[in-house]
């Protein structure tokens, strides 16, 4: 498994950015660092593209940048596809022997509605 | 939340129907969890011998390995068969577990019979923005990568072990 993370600072700055944007000052005034060493982290989130700035005034706030999370989101949206998918499969064939066959687009609402005939919780363990 | 140009995270939804009935759909999305789920997907280093989602509220979410070794993917926080499960995913894009609601996103599970005799099951992943802090997880882990080339690293190795449909 890949390991926890290395610098236990950087991953602080993250936090209180994703907690709500923050300035460099708002950021550095939360932890026990300088501002010159919370201006250098928030450089590299900002390389990695984990946060992002904008202008407010003649202050920069950095907030998520939603492109690290908008990956995590595509990966768990393939993820659940492929497990409802499996899902179907799996409690189609343990349990809805009676029903016929179909294609996953088809949902042949024709057929008459036989009742599952057997509730058995499954098959082997 | 502040205004700014930070676009939301869309959540997931998966909306299938299933041609069993509505307590059979129910009964095998939770008790037979692990004989559906992908099995490349897991926390610990071997590939689990169960997964396991305790059926009551605060019940826990966890696979367990064959030596025994149990790891945590989340918690049950609601439980209402035979319609709906909520349910807290505490595990980020490495697949590494963190406890609290704050570091956890949400799987709500909803099961509607239908007048055929068959069950729609939809899910819904929501609230990924907590697991925001865990980017910087991704990049430190292998080296100098960086945390968008390391999630696709990790998406194309599951796209490689998909099966065929």
């Amino acid at each position: 498994m890949l390991d926890a993370l290395a610098d236990p600072t950087r991953r602080a700055v993250l936090d209180l950015v994703r907690q709500r944007p923050r300035s460099v000052s708002e950021i550095a005034a939360e932890l026990p660092v300088s501002r010159p060493a919370v201006s250098q982290h928030l450089r590299a989130l900002k390389q990695a593209r984990l946060v992002q700035d904008h202008a407010a005034g003649t202050r920069r706030i950095y907030s998520l940048d939603p492109h690290g999370l908008a990956a995590l989101r595509d990966y768990a949206d393939q993820l659940w596809q492929t497990a409802m998918a499996s899902f179907v499969e799996y409690a189609e064939r343990e349990h809805g022997a009676s029903l016929p066959d179909r294609s996953p687009a088809d949902r042949s609402p024709g057929q008459p509605p036989t009742q599952s005939p057997h509730e058995n919780p499954g098959g082997a363990p | 939340m502040t205004s700014q140009a930070t676009r939301p995270i869309a959540p997931v939804v998966v909306d299938v129907t299933v041609r069993v009935p509505i307590a059979v759909a129910f009964h095998a999305f939770t008790a037979d969890f692990h004989r559906w789920w992908p099995a490349s997907h897991h926390v610990g280093a071997q590939d689990p011998e169960t997964v396991v989602l305790e059926p009551f509220p605060g019940g826990r979410w966890f696979e367990r390995a064959p030596d025994g070794a149990e790891c945590l993917w989340g918690e049950v926080v609601a439980w209402e068969p035979p319609h709906r499960i909520l349910l807290a995913w505490g595990l980020d894009g490495t697949w590494t577990y963190r406890a609290g609601q704050e570091n956890a996103s949400q799987v709500e599970v909803r099961f509607t019979a239908l007048p055929d005799g068959a069950t729609r099951v939809v899910l819904e992943h929501s609230g990924f923005e907590a697991h925001g802090a865990t980017a910087t997880t991704l990049r430190d882990g292998v080296g100098s990568e960086g945390g968008w080339a390391s999630l696709l690293a990790l998406y194309a190795r599951f796209a490689a072990d998909e099966p065929s449909p």
